[in-house]
């Protein structure tokens, strides 16, 4: 099992949330970001006093896959979050050691 | 307020009873004629007090308004999301605290008696106070409706401060600064301008007539400089000015300016104290001194930063209606345009630039925009005074700058040099009083957590329910 981390522009998630779900995916945790990798922010000013803001709003899905479903979704999201931009995100993924569904404890991949 | 060129007398008398038809007159029955004739005089003075007094009622709601939510809202989208209830409820507190204070003794400072500086106890617990016309203030209404629109005035003028000292003053110093504040600082300034014997009251023979239609000096002026003090006072916020503090809900802030606009049509215009034309001018200058404002502060932000924000252009709006508060019922509407765009660049520059420069944390601006706003506007209002707007010194008798009267513009500068004087020496006074006695600064801690937690144990925005 992998838990797959990805941040994408929120302009693009509800592309990405429809391609994930054409392809089979069920379950996923969405949160609202912010933060920056090498994409510059902008200026705001109020009466006459200026803010820097650098963390930008971005979208973070969170999802644990059995092994086989990886690169699946990993193509899926890479496909429809690209604009081609600096900001576009990242991908992260790690190893899982368990998974358990509360309602009936169920545990390992038929938890996901 | 009480500055109408003419007081109409008024037979104080109960509404008529259902109208009769029109009997037959017998022409040699003399006495049938006259008393017919003071019935109708009776019936037309009432229809005219009714419909002046229906215009005053419904003025004194809408300057209520302007406090609450209108500046309520104003100040409470420009702090930050911690301490939005705080401000809120700082303005939501004049409210109820002015009004009993004024109720108590506050309307018989202000308006009773006749002495220069200040007012006596005659009108104490509203003695006296009822249906009957006052004939010194507003000779066609019920001096309950005076009493009650000249209370807004009190309610929102305190309420100003809170700006300057937002984010970090503390409840308890507020109610008892307050307390003070109205009674030793506001009260003066009320009676000297509009109270009759008051110095500085220009329609009711003072020493120094001071043009102040609506509050520009006892309103704006006062509020406005006390604010600077207690804003010098207390000290900058913690992590000012280097930690962002961008205002929370610009979305509040706009409805807030929309609601001030909106209510300002009574603080203004109902400072006639009539339903009559002079309502009108000052309701038509009022607007204009708005708009031409908004327009200004804008022009000067585009050119500026290359953007005109909607802050810039809401706090423009707001500037121009604090200029042209004492203008209104005196100018017409082409300098009352005039009056707004000096306003609107004036105030963006001291917003932007004199308080970047000198450094002082006057939050939200209170100085800014009604200290320095008053001032100008009460400096124009003795340029632009016109007799053909107002003859409020006497038929024929000039009134200011563009009636050859240049001399108004020195009486104009002493009656803002005693606005400044009382606020000044009042609220250092008040400040250390009311620091010995709750404090007025909160704890570094507090400031850091919030003033909705640590002064009213609430939350504004509780994200989990």
């Amino acid at each position: 099992m992998m838990k797959l981390e990805a941040i994408i522009q929120p302009s693009r998630f509800e592309s990405v949330k429809d391609a994930l779900r054409e392809a089979g995916i069920e379950g996923m945790t969405v949160t609202e970001v912010r933060g920056h990798g090498r994409q510059k922010g902008h200026t705001e000013v109020y009466r006459g006093r200026e803010y820097t803001v650098d963390l930008l709003p971005k979208i973070k899905l969170e999802m644990v896959l059995p092994d086989k479903l990886v690169n699946t979704v990993v193509d899926t999201i890479l496909k429809t979050a690209k604009t081609g931009k600096i900001g576009d995100g990242k991908i992260f993924l790690t190893r899982v050691d368990e998974a358990i569904r509360i309602r009936n404890e169920e545990r390992g991949e038929s938890a996901l | 307020m009480p500055l109408r060129a003419q007081q109409t007398s008024v037979s104080s008398s109960s509404p008529p009873s259902a109208p009769s038809s029109p009997s037959a007159v017998q022409p040699d029955n003399a006495k049938a004629l006259n008393d017919k004739l003071a019935d109708l005089d009776k019936r037309v003075t009432a229809a005219q007090s009714s419909g002046d007094n229906a215009w005053m009622l419904l003025c004194a709601a809408l300057v209520l308004m302007m406090t609450g939510p209108g500046l309520a809202l104003f100040y409470g989208g420009l702090v930050r999301r911690k301490n939005t209830l705080a401000i809120m409820m700082q303005s939501f507190a004049m409210m109820g605290l002015i009004t009993v204070l004024w109720a108590l003794v506050g309307y018989s400072l202000c308006f009773g008696g006749s002495g220069p500086v200040i007012g006596d106890f005659s009108h104490a617990f509203l003695r006296g106070v009822g249906v009957d016309p006052n004939p010194d203030y507003a000779g066609t209404i019920p001096q309950l409706t005076f009493m009650v629109y000249q209370l807004m005035f009190a309610v929102i003028t305190p309420a100003l401060i809170t700006g300057a000292t937002a984010e970090r003053m503390k409840f308890s110093g507020t109610v008892l600064f307050m307390t003070l504040w109205f009674l030793i600082v506001y009260a003066p300034l009320a009676h000297m301008v509009w109270g009759k014997g008051g110095f500085l009251n220009a329609s009711l023979g003072g020493k120094f007539p001071t043009l102040d239609f609506a509050g520009g000096t006892v309103v704006h002026i006062s509020s406005g400089v006390s604010a600077l003090v207690c804003a010098l006072y207390m000290g900058k916020r913690t992590g000012f000015p280097k930690q962002p503090m961008p205002p929370h809900s610009l979305v509040l802030s706009f409805i807030g300016a929309c609601l001030l606009w909106v209510g300002w049509f009574g603080f203004n215009a109902g400072s006639a104290l009539a339903a009559g034309g002079l309502a009108s001018s000052a309701f038509v200058a009022t607007h204009f001194g708005a708009a031409a404002a908004a327009c200004g502060w804008s022009v000067a932000e585009w050119i500026k930063n290359g953007k005109a924000s909607a802050l810039g252009a809401i706090s423009g709006a707001v500037a121009g209606l604090v200029a042209i508060t004492p203008a209104a019922g005196f100018v017409g509407p082409m300098p009352a345009l005039a009056i707004g765009l000096v306003a609107g660049v004036f105030c963006y520059l001291m917003v932007t630039r004199v308080k970047a420069i000198f450094g002082y944390d006057d939050a939200l601006d209170a100085f800014g925009v009604h200290g320095a706003g008053g001032t100008i506007g009460a400096l124009l209002t003795g340029v632009f005074a016109q007799q053909l707007i107002n003859p409020i010194f006497g038929a024929g008798k000039p009134v200011g700058g563009l009636d050859g009267h240049w001399g108004q513009i020195g009486n104009q500068l002493v009656g803002i040099a005693i606005a400044w004087g009382f606020a000044l020496v009042g609220t250092i006074a008040i400040l250390k009083i009311t620091d010995l006695v709750t404090g007025f600064r909160v704890t570094e801690e507090q400031e850091v957590e919030g003033l909705d937690i640590t002064q009213h144990g609430e939350e504004a925005y509780y994200l989990d329910s």
